[in-house]
């Protein structure tokens, strides 16, 4: 093994073929071994098709969200996890959306997907999965999944650390055993922070180091994504997130604390 | 005939910690509570900041994810605020409140609280109608204008509260019910309104104000699939009064539902032989927000 392993994470790429493209870029630039990608890869954008050639040609490893859960398997629903009916309204149209554009074979491919995977670095287990090791669709927030929680998780599903996405805002915690749990955040849309870049997760693993984490942001040409948005008629509420930085939809599934520091 | 079992709910971890903080006892007395809380029923004492901190240190050694605070009227209790401080230093908590207690310096203490913490904080806040004529015959008399105070004190200080509803209010539940509370609370200064309705429990209070269960709203012969009982809060949460530690918040008043007196020793399954257990297998019900 060398001395440091180079890894990369992206998180929900919501058919945001030029994020991804981009994300892919930067983290091979930095030097990235293994890419992977953690599921969710349509939704919210246009052009769902354009994503998973990306993909495979970049050797992009990838387990399933709960789209690919959905679409594989037909269900009439995300499966996202929301409760407000004010949320599940614009997850419907991006769901209906995706599943009309999305190609038979592509949906059989999703369905030959993992739901997790581990890697072994050095010894270190580290564990990829979409919401949380339990549950596809859970979310872990950065401001509601405490240390406490956090640990039993880890032990509870043999991990040193622990890979996630599904929330769409990026945030890592060191727990107090020094393992470490990184929210990759997401490449399809940006953190509802006012800046237009999206992020994902690098970390290193060191042969006498613990694994460390940095999120990354990624600019893109957000401007040509949102004229393909327009062009497909896509939610101009969507189109309003790409093109500020600020999310206009599904904030009631937000914690208090992130939903403070939007502007909606 | 032969009697038919109860389903069981198994116990699959502990998220969500609840604590009955203030007891039975509530600076008002609405006839639709499912455990008659007033200012005069005493039945489960108030807890003090040292009984929760005690049930917060096995929190944390069974990894639980989040806290959940009420009574009765949790701000009665005079150690209210150091507690959620407590509770928040290892993890979310949300307090359900009456909103009548929510001065300008308590609200202000609750912001300062929410700014410091790393975790969210949550205040959920009750009313029964759009104004004092649909809320009143429920929540008591003059309580539309204080709660309606309350609300505007947190809105002041940038708190922003879910607002929370019961089926008592009728046409709370359909969809233009739903509308007209979210344009109702935009209305007083809420500028993100949010919004949670709740089904009623047939028991305490609401089983004299309309009626209780029906023999047939019962669970009893039923099976219920892994994905059913796992939507069942008492799945993975426990509720902590001064007594011991019951199932969930809801069933405090029977005895059978008082598991134990540490949370580990109620890590184990439950039969669902209430029409309160019926409740919230029909309607999905969680007390979360």
């Amino acid at each position: 093994m060398p001395d440091v392993t180079r890894l990369a994470f992206f998180g929900g790429v919501y058919s945001n073929s030029r994020a991804l493209a981009a994300a892919i870029a930067d983290a091979r630039r930095w030097g990235a071994e293994g890419l992977y990608a953690l599921g969710d890869f349509g939704a919210f954008g246009p052009y769902p098709d354009r994503v998973f050639p990306i993909l495979l040609s970049a050797g992009v490893e990838a387990i399933q969200g709960n789209y690919e859960e959905s679409l594989s398997t037909d269900a009439s629903d995300c499966h996202c996890g929301y409760t407000d009916p004010r949320d599940n309204h614009f997850a419907a149209l991006s769901y209906g959306y995706t599943a009309e554009k999305t190609s038979s074979e592509w949906k059989r491919w999703m369905a030959t997907l993992p739901k997790t995977r581990r890697l072994d670095v050095g010894g270190r287990r580290i564990l990829l999965v979409h919401g949380s090791p339990r549950k596809i669709n859970e979310f872990l927030w950065e401001s509601t999944s405490p240390e406490p929680f956090l640990e039993k998780l880890l032990s509870d599903h043999d991990a040193d650390v622990l890979v996630c996405t599904h929330t769409g805002l990026h945030w890592q915690r060191r727990l107090p055993s020094g393992r470490l749990v990184v929210n990759s955040g997401a490449l399809g849309r940006p953190a509802n922070d006012g800046r237009t870049e999206v992020w994902y997760a690098r970390l290193e693993v060191g042969v006498a180091t613990r694994a460390r984490a940095e999120l990354s942001p990624v600019e893109y040409d957000f401007e040509a994504m949102a004229r393909d948005m327009e062009q497909e008629k896509l939610p101009g509420e969507f189109v309003e997130t790409i093109r500020t930085g600020w999310w206009t939809t599904c904030l009631e599934v937000l914690p208090s604390k992130e939903r403070s520091r939007g502007r909606y | 005939m032969a009697v038919q079992a109860f389903p069981e709910v198994p116990s699959l971890s502990l998220d969500t910690l609840w604590f009955q903080v203030a007891g039975t006892l509530c600076n008002l007395a609405c006839t639709h509570c499912f455990i008659a809380c007033s200012p005069t029923n005493q039945s489960h004492a108030m807890m003090t900041r040292a009984d929760v901190r005690g049930f917060l240190e096995e929190a944390r050694g069974l990894g639980v994810r989040e806290y959940y605070f009420t009574g009765g009227e949790p701000f009665m209790n005079p150690e209210m605020l150091a507690i959620a401080g407590d509770a928040l230093a290892q993890g979310p908590v949300t307090i359900l409140t009456n909103g009548v207690l929510l001065t300008p310096e308590r609200s202000r203490r609750l912001r300062d609280l929410f700014e410091r913490s790393e975790y969210s904080l949550d205040l959920r806040v009750s009313i029964d109608g759009w104004d004092a004529a649909t809320n009143d015959p429920i929540r008591g008399e003059g309580t539309y204008a204080r709660i309606l105070s309350g609300l505007q004190n947190l809105a002041a200080e940038g708190v922003n509260p879910v607002v929370t509803v019961t089926e008592a209010c009728e046409g709370a539940a359909a969809a233009a019910g739903r509308e007209r509370f979210l344009d109702w609370a935009r209305s007083i200064g809420l500028s993100r309104p949010r919004l949670k309705v709740l089904s009623l429990f047939r028991i305490g209070a609401e089983a004299e104000r309309l009626r209780g269960y029906a023999p047939r709203e019962t669970l009893a012969g039923r099976t219920l699939s892994p994905e059913e009982l796992e939507a069942l809060q008492c799945s993975t949460a426990r509720m902590v009064t001064a007594r011991g530690v019951y199932v969930c918040p809801i069933l405090i008043d029977l005895p059978s539902a008082r598991m134990g007196a540490t949370l580990a020793e109620t890590l184990r399954p439950f039969p669902l032989s209430t029409g309160a257990c019926f409740t919230c297998h029909e309607y999905g019900v969680t007390c979360r927000t």
